[in-house]
């Protein structure tokens, strides 16, 4: 029988959404057992929200000073001590989980399955390749333990209201000390979070300059929406790179995707093509973005923004 | 610092629309333009700039994969690297495996960093630079985007989805490059000359004593699901309705 221990993204103080929808993506495994590792420096919260997850068997937690910031040379060889009693290692495919999760697997001696998307079988998985142009199906080796970070735009988060048990995990491994954590320099916004909001507004490079960008603003504050950008946008400046959305940026799954300004190259598409609805709003009626939105609307965005934003008010 | 190892994968070039072979038995390739991976061009042009800047002393590019990413390696040669390495392999290789030739290699050259692109572009994989600083034992700093070199020191701006970490890590180290680290220089012909007298090793993965990771199958491959067209509304009013309808304001 699969036993699975997922790992957990969180903050410090609160759980990363990630973390749900990665053990969503467990549950998938017939009859799995669920545990779920929360390593920090000091995780009571952390774990007390851990264990409301629905399917959660056991919150293990690891609590040390250096497991402060998530530096995977610090975790993984905690988690590799961890991994002994189970079947499966999970972990979102987040910054967080693509840093670590590799750095897991080599260290047991095994590949790691990427962006999990589907599942068919305790080893067996469908995943995207070629940014999302092909699906491809993999089979991990039946004799090894599966390490895998799982695509958490294709799962919906576990329910809460569980009651898992909290236990502390004894890690008696040395820990190496030639990485160290200097700075986060997180773009103070009080926008929804791209990776969880429901709504996200996004900004192409049609919006010409970082002042224009202020119309997605405005527009996002109107809807509640997180926002978004392309490529394209965060490499003329007009945003920061957090905001970019695609195959080389984040791969999200909100109820309402609004793409301004943005032609819809294969890059972007893949990192929403979970999207509820997508709407567009391009001055180019032949742009790929309208192949694959639910509403399209051509006109210039510069008299077309503001109007929307002020009909929403 | 003396050497910077950087490894270049032969992939189907960026602009290419990659279709799916009807058998399903993979990606089609033949007849398709190859390039090195943009992350991996990236990688390279952060160690020339390292080397430029007088704190490098020679940059060796590695490519794992079939002959013809001679090719790919005379590009980073053409870009400045000093000389090149293939590890001639037809079979397709997985992330652990390639990850330990490259243990081999730094063993072999005693590189103090060795800098890799984030993702290749045909896998998607994000996995070889963490595997190699895993079984090297040493720090890795993934998806950079800022690297300065102090001594034995790098220390390395990396983007996160909630903004921008630093961290500090000892060397030798593995470092993976993001999108905005650089702007890769553009090859020029007399450079391209040049590099044709620069030297290219080949050799083979048995050569270097490699034991190869249990490989994940891969047993079939789909076209993704597309998304249907929708509606075009004609104006702001058509797409509030349209909105409400569904529910969505």
């Amino acid at each position: 029988m699969a036993k699975i221990l997922v790992i957990a993204e969180h903050s410090g103080t609160a759980l990363n959404p990630s973390t749900a929808k990665t053990v969503a993506c467990a549950t998938q495994i017939e009859g799995a057992e669920i545990d779920l590792a929360v390593l920090g420096a000091s995780v009571a919260d952390v774990a007390a929200e851990a264990a409301t997850l629905a399917g959660v068997s056991r919150v293990l937690t690891v609590e040390r000073a250096e497991n402060d910031a998530a530096i995977a040379a610090i975790l993984a060889p905690q988690i590799v001590a961890l991994a002994a009693d189970y079947s499966h290692v999970f972990g979102p495919s987040t910054a967080f989980g693509k840093d670590l999760m590799p750095r897991v697997a080599a260290l047991l001696g095994v590949n790691q399955i990427s962006d999990i998307m589907s599942v068919d079988g305790s080893h067996h998985f469908k995943r995207p390749i070629y940014a999302g142009n092909a699906i491809v199906s993999v089979e991990a080796p039946a004799d090894s333990i599966v390490v895998a970070t799982v695509r958490t735009a294709s799962y919906h988060a576990v329910e809460n209201g569980n009651n898992a048990a909290i236990e502390s995990a004894a890690v008696d491994v040395d820990i190496p000390t030639h990485t160290r954590f200097v700075e986060l320099q997180t773009g103070s916004s009080d926008r929804p979070d791209l990776q969880s909001a429901a709504k996200v507004v996004s900004g192409g490079r049609a919006l010409g300059s970082k002042e224009n960008f202020e119309l997605i603003y405005k527009l996002a504050d109107q809807l509640g929406a997180a926002v978004g950008s392309s490529r394209a946008a965060v490499d003329a400046g007009y945003v920061p790179p957090e905001t970019q959305v695609g195959q080389t940026g984040q791969i999200i799954a909100p109820d309402l995707y609004i793409a301004i300004g943005i032609s819809g190259a294969i890059q972007h598409i893949t990192g929403i093509k979970d999207a509820g609805t997508i709407v567009a709003i391009n001055k180019d009626e032949e742009a790929p973005i309208f192949e694959v939105a639910d509403i399209g609307l051509v006109g210039d965005l510069f008299s077309l923004v503001p109007e929307l934003t002020d009909g929403l008010s | 610092m003396e050497k910077i190892v950087v490894g270049l994968k032969r992939v189907v070039d960026y602009n290419v629309r990659v279709q799916v072979k009807s058998d399903g038995s993979g990606v089609e390739t033949d007849g398709v333009k190859m390039s090195i991976n943009p992350f991996d061009e990236i990688a390279l042009e952060e160690a020339l700039r390292i080397k430029e800047r007088g704190e490098a002393t020679e940059v060796i590019v590695v490519s794992i994969g079939p002959s013809e990413a001679q090719q790919q390696l005379r590009t980073g040669l053409a870009m400045g690297a000093d000389r090149a390495i293939l590890v001639e392999t037809e079979s397709s290789t997985d992330a652990l495996t390639v990850a330990r030739v490259f243990k081999a290699i730094i063993d072999r050259e005693n590189a103090d960093l060795v800098i890799f692109g984030k993702q290749a572009i045909d896998d998607d994989n994000s996995q070889t630079g963490q595997m190699l600083a895993a079984i090297w034992g040493r720090p890795q700093a993934t998806f950079a985007s800022a690297v300065s070199i102090d001594g034995g020191v790098a220390k390395v701006t990396r983007e996160v989805d909630s903004g921008l970490e630093t961290i500090e890590v000892d060397l030798p180290a593995v470092i993976t490059a993001d999108l905005r680290l650089n702007e890769p220089r553009y090859v020029k012909l007399p450079d391209i000359m040049k590099a044709k007298k620069k030297p290219l090793d080949t050799m083979s993965i048995a050569e270097l004593e490699v034991a190869p990771a249990p490989a994940v199958k891969e047993t079939e491959f789909k076209p993704p699901e597309g998304r249907q067209r929708g509606v075009m509304v004609e104006d702001v009013a058509g797409l509030i309705t349209a909105l409400k309808d569904k529910g969505l304001v």
